[in-house]
């Protein structure tokens, strides 16, 4: 591309707003495939009725969010009530642009050159993803203080503890898998698998997990969705919020859980990888292109997510702390050694 | 009654007093819980409770016999047929009239199917409460065919007024006991389902063990009555100890707890379905055949006199207390309720603990604010 417009601005622009939308769309129908597939866990239809088989109901539900009466509490501080939906949502999208969703493509012949299809790969990928994402407490915190009440409160102090404490054992498990790719960069990492020939989630099955109950439990979701736990806090620290305001905490809350599904996907599941990348045998799964390998996975772990919500109760606050401070955190760091120890033996990252 | 000084682990941490309810999801109704929290832990938790008071007792008293039986269908809105089974059965004794053994043996079917239909909406409630949501939709596809059955009896599915002094007013419908067997048949595989979800369930057992504590002394101490009574070990129930209709002639067992928290209150609630199922199956295959009404006068005028009489409901022992002036209305009619006397333990069973245990300590007293306020 000569033109340096069409190749800094353009399409980087074109790709931005691409991605926005996508993830917009795909938190909007999240929860339209979450309500449908709890519905079918639990014996019952699900949203049926605006447009065939429901699938209408979140650009209604939208539509009715949009148009819905705003209400700021009397006492609320106002800027910091007003500003917490966007601390919360910006995070949660900006972590897109270093999510590869699979390698350089043309589009099925369309473009004249082969394009990365994510908007950046930059050297410190995840690192930039765990530092944005905390971002995200403060919304959380500061929504539950602006909106002066007392089970708002509460929410939003329960999930900065929450949020702060998973946030340990997490980056150590996510240091475990850089011991074996040897990068940070999102797109290395998928790379690294490919060379190494197998799945990062094999070698680092302990990682895995804690990585995953982690994410459920920096998402807020069930059985560590204490922070909005409807039965005794009424939904928590965004107990005031109404309206779009509200729907910013809810699109943030999906939102995050792709990135959670995602980061998941890259780092263990290979990315866009086949399985067994090296195996020839296995070629013919090539024709699925790189692209539908990610969603796909992304999709597993989002299953997850909701199969979970079917089927736990919830736990209790100290006892979440005890898991993630007492458990997770003292076994993440044996795997890291592990880890460690096998990267030195049998040879890492080249 | 225990020690109820405040319990305070941090002596300079600021106090923060919340009002759970009376509009909030986990309290079951309109019950308000004026709570003193130091952090999240329970430093008092008082109940305050009225908000669903109507009357019901002083209505009584202007309605005649009879008539008082569709009142008490909106106590204990979860559990009409116990209701009416001890409101009618005071007022037959203080008639001295006897029942005869088919209307006394649809009574019990009604009654127990009734027991099992008030344990599900609390075990789906509770479940509910603690975070599980499926359970909920998985026994209420039972308490609909409970329903339906109640429906094709007496033509009401809630509040049933499905007894009368004297006997019954209807005679089971054509086919109803067969599918009323086809129920309870398969109703245990669908125990053994819910409890799949929880019992053997880590979070569940995390969130229940030790929790809601209260000893057997003080359990009696406190008159809590039904399965809170007998989830601390104490064998205590009115369908045993003073058997009314026919459950002397029925075989089942009492189950109790050993620790008297909220997972043997559960693991007792569990044990009380079946034991419902297995006193159904019983009534259903000896119910004689007979009249369902004995000879009682059209205009019902007790002798004059007071009597108590107490029959077991799902949620403890439910009492009628009933004085005569031997006019057609009771001259004070008046109602020992189960939720009532259950509910003044809530401060003792969760003083110390966290906010997230007083949710399940308030579903594990399975409290119904109709009976509480009346």
């Amino acid at each position: 591309m000569a033109n340096p417009w069409i190749a800094y601005l353009l399409v980087p622009l074109v790709k931005i707003v691409v991605i926005l939308l996508t993830v917009i769309l795909l938190a909007a129908y999240l929860s339209y495939f979450e309500r449908k597939i709890l519905a079918y866990i639990q014996i019952r239809i699900g949203p049926n009725r605006v447009g065939p088989r429901g699938w209408l109901q979140p650009i209604a539900d939208a539509l009715k969010l949009f148009t819905k009466e705003d209400i700021v509490p009397s006492r609320a501080e106002k800027l910091v009530y007003l500003l917490s939906p966007v601390i919360i949502t910006v995070p949660a999208l900006v972590v897109f642009s270093v999510i590869p969703f699979g390698t350089d493509t043309t589009l099925f012949g369309l473009l004249p050159q082969a394009i990365p299809p994510y908007l950046t790969d930059i050297n410190i990928g995840i690192l930039f993803i765990l530092g944005v994402s905390s971002v995200g407490v403060y919304g959380v915190i500061l929504g539950g203080w602006a909106s002066n009440n007392k089970f708002s409160l509460m929410g939003g102090l329960r999930s900065a503890a929450q949020l702060v404490s998973y946030e340990v054992p997490m980056g150590f498990s996510v240091v475990a898998v850089l011991l074996m790719a040897g990068s940070l960069s999102m797109v290395k990492i998928v790379e690294a698998q490919r060379q190494a020939g197998v799945w990062f989630f094999f070698p680092g099955i302990v990682a895995f997990f804690i990585y995953f109950v982690c994410g459920i439990a920096e998402t807020n979701r069930s059985p560590f969705d204490l922070p909005e736990a409807e039965s005794e806090l009424v939904a928590g620290y965004f107990t005031e919020y109404s309206g779009m305001k509200w729907a910013f905490y809810f699109l943030a809350e999906y939102a995050n859980m792709v990135v959670v599904s995602s980061v998941a996907t890259v780092l263990f599941f290979g990315g866009w990888l086949r399985p067994f990348p090296n195996v020839a045998a296995l070629a013919f799964l090539d024709v699925i292109p790189p692209f539908v390998w990610f969603a796909a996975k992304v999709g597993f772990f989002l299953f997850c997510y909701i199969w979970f919500r079917g089927t736990f109760p919830r736990y209790r606050f100290d006892q979440l702390m005890g898991l993630g401070w007492k458990v997770l955190l003292p076994v993440s760091l044996a795997n890291l050694l592990v880890v460690g120890l096998g990267v030195l033996l049998i040879g890492g990252p080249r | 009654m225990g020690n109820l000084e405040p319990v305070k682990p941090f002596p300079d941490s600021e106090e923060m007093e919340i009002s759970f309810g009376p509009q909030h999801p986990a309290t079951h109704g309109v019950l308000r819980v004026l709570v003193r929290l130091d952090g999240e832990r329970i430093i008092e938790a008082k109940p305050i409770i009225g908000y669903l008071h109507r009357g019901t007792e002083k209505i009584f008293e202007r309605e005649t016999y009879n008539g008082t039986i569709p009142h008490t269908d909106r106590m204990d809105y979860t559990a009409a047929a116990t209701n009416n089974q001890g409101l009618v059965g005071t007022v037959e004794r203080l008639l001295g009239v006897t029942v005869p053994p088919r209307a006394a043996y649809i009574r019990m079917i009604l009654a127990e199917l009734q027991r099992i239909a008030s344990h599900i909406i609390w075990l789906g409630t509770h479940a509910l409460d603690i975070g599980a949501q499926s359970p909920f939709f998985y026994t209420f596809q039972e308490r609909e065919t409970i329903l339906d059955l109640y429906e094709e009896y007496c033509g009401a599915r809630l509040t049933l007024n499905c007894m009368r002094v004297g006997g019954q007013p209807f005679d089971l419908p054509e086919g109803w006991t067969g599918r009323c067997r086809a129920f309870v048949d398969q109703l245990p595989a669908r125990i053994a389902e819910w409890e799949a979800l929880l019992t053997n369930n880590r979070i569940w057992k995390k969130r229940t063990i030790g929790v809601g504590v209260i000893s057997a002394a003080d359990a009696i101490e406190w008159g809590l009555t039904g399965p809170p009574l007998r989830g601390s070990g104490v064998k205590w129930d009115i369908r045993k100890v003073f058997p009314y209709d026919h459950y002397d002639e029925v075989e089942f067992e009492i189950p109790t707890g050993a620790s008297g928290d909220t997972y043997d209150r559960y693991l007792v609630r569990m044990e009380e379905m079946r034991q419902s199922v297995r006193i159904v199956t019983q009534c259903l295959e000896r119910l004689p055949d007979g009249p369902v009404m004995a000879k009682v006068p059209k205009v019902i005028k007790p002798p004059k006199g007071e009597i108590y009489f107490s029959v077991e409901g799902p949620k403890g022992e439910l009492g009628y207390y009933a004085v005569s002036d031997g006019s057609t209305n009771p001259y004070r009619l008046h109602v020992r309720p189960a939720c009532f006397v259950n509910l003044q333990a809530l401060d003792v069973m969760s003083r110390g603990l966290l906010v997230a245990d007083l949710i399940a300590v308030i579903g594990t007293l399975d409290i119904v604010l109709g009976e509480i306020d009346r």
